[in-house]
């Protein structure tokens, strides 16, 4: 979730994915995965038509165990993924992070907060919101002069 | 007449990886391991991964996982942290597993691997008798 390390079985894939990562940094993509080396949740977030979507992978929560709220212009997701730390056990590696995780998201149009929607799926959060009205895609009808 | 003097075609070795048909990244899942009494739990991250076309497979003392992710549709990011890609990642298992005993499930984006010992490699308490 929150550390990832590429798998180099092709070595071809991995270059292509080093060249890709300095173009997107240099050409000023938005983000470049910094906020998963800090040790925050990892977000993607679009744009499509009505809606805002932001995506996080939080595999083996629950729930339970995922608070999101949207207040004014900011979306606060908190999650938690408990330790499962068990008695008589020995641990040879331990890459899962356990723990509270808060990330705090300035979003960049208002958002209609009644309507935000989110989805739990394979691990993988998924958050509507809809556009407040005001922010939405308008079509300008061009009148004909007459 | 039999047909002795055709030579037999030499069997082809395995083919190393397949080639794979598309692009993308792949990405080395986070794992935890850990060893109870009778056996060894590998937890790995895999979100994203559905249950059906996780791939788990023992090959000659090697574990591997392999968990396609699908890729998502073009679309207008506004924020990318993370790449979407497929997960793999292998182990060396020794040979106090029993192979044949590896069972697997997945729930919500984590993978659990069970792998029991062999009996042999099991501890076991002697107990002394007296005369």
């Amino acid at each position: 979730m929150v550390f990832r390390y590429l798998t180099p079985r092709y070595p071809v894939d991995q270059l292509r994915h080093d060249m890709n990562r300095l173009l997107n940094g240099f050409f000023a993509t938005p983000g470049n995965e910094s906020a998963a080396r800090e040790g925050r949740p990892a977000v993607n977030g679009w744009d499509r038509d009505e809606s805002l979507f932001v995506e996080l992978e939080v595999p083996g929560v629950t729930s339970e165990q995922l608070d999101i709220s949207v207040v004014d212009n900011e979306l606060s997701i908190r999650l938690e993924r408990p330790d499962v730390q068990q008695d008589g056990v020995t641990y040879h590696r331990r890459e899962r992070p356990v723990g509270a995780f808060t990330r705090v998201l300035r979003l960049p149009v208002d958002v209609d907060a009644d309507q935000v929607s989110a989805n739990l799926r394979d691990g993988i959060l998924t958050i509507e919101l809809p556009k407040a009205e005001s922010a939405r895609p308008r079509k300008i009808e061009v009148a004909k002069a007459t | 007449m039999s047909n002795d003097t055709a030579t037999a075609k030499p069997e082809v070795g395995e083919v190393g990886v397949a080639e794979r048909t598309r692009c993308g990244c792949e990405y080395r899942p986070n794992v935890d391991i850990l060893e109870k009494v009778d056996e060894l739990v590998v937890v790995a991250d895999v979100p994203g991964a559905a249950a059906d076309s996780i791939d788990v497979d023992f090959k000659e003392g090697m574990l591997s996982i392999h968990a396609p992710v699908p890729q998502p549709e073009a679309r207008n990011d506004l924020l990318r942290e993370y790449g979407v890609g497929d997960y793999y990642r292998t182990f060396r298992v020794s040979e106090a597993i029993d192979a044949s005993k590896i069972s697997a499930e997945y729930s919500d984006g984590v993978l659990t691997l069970h792998l029991p010992k062999v009996e042999a490699a099991k501890p076991r308490k002697i107990s002394v008798g007296t005369k």
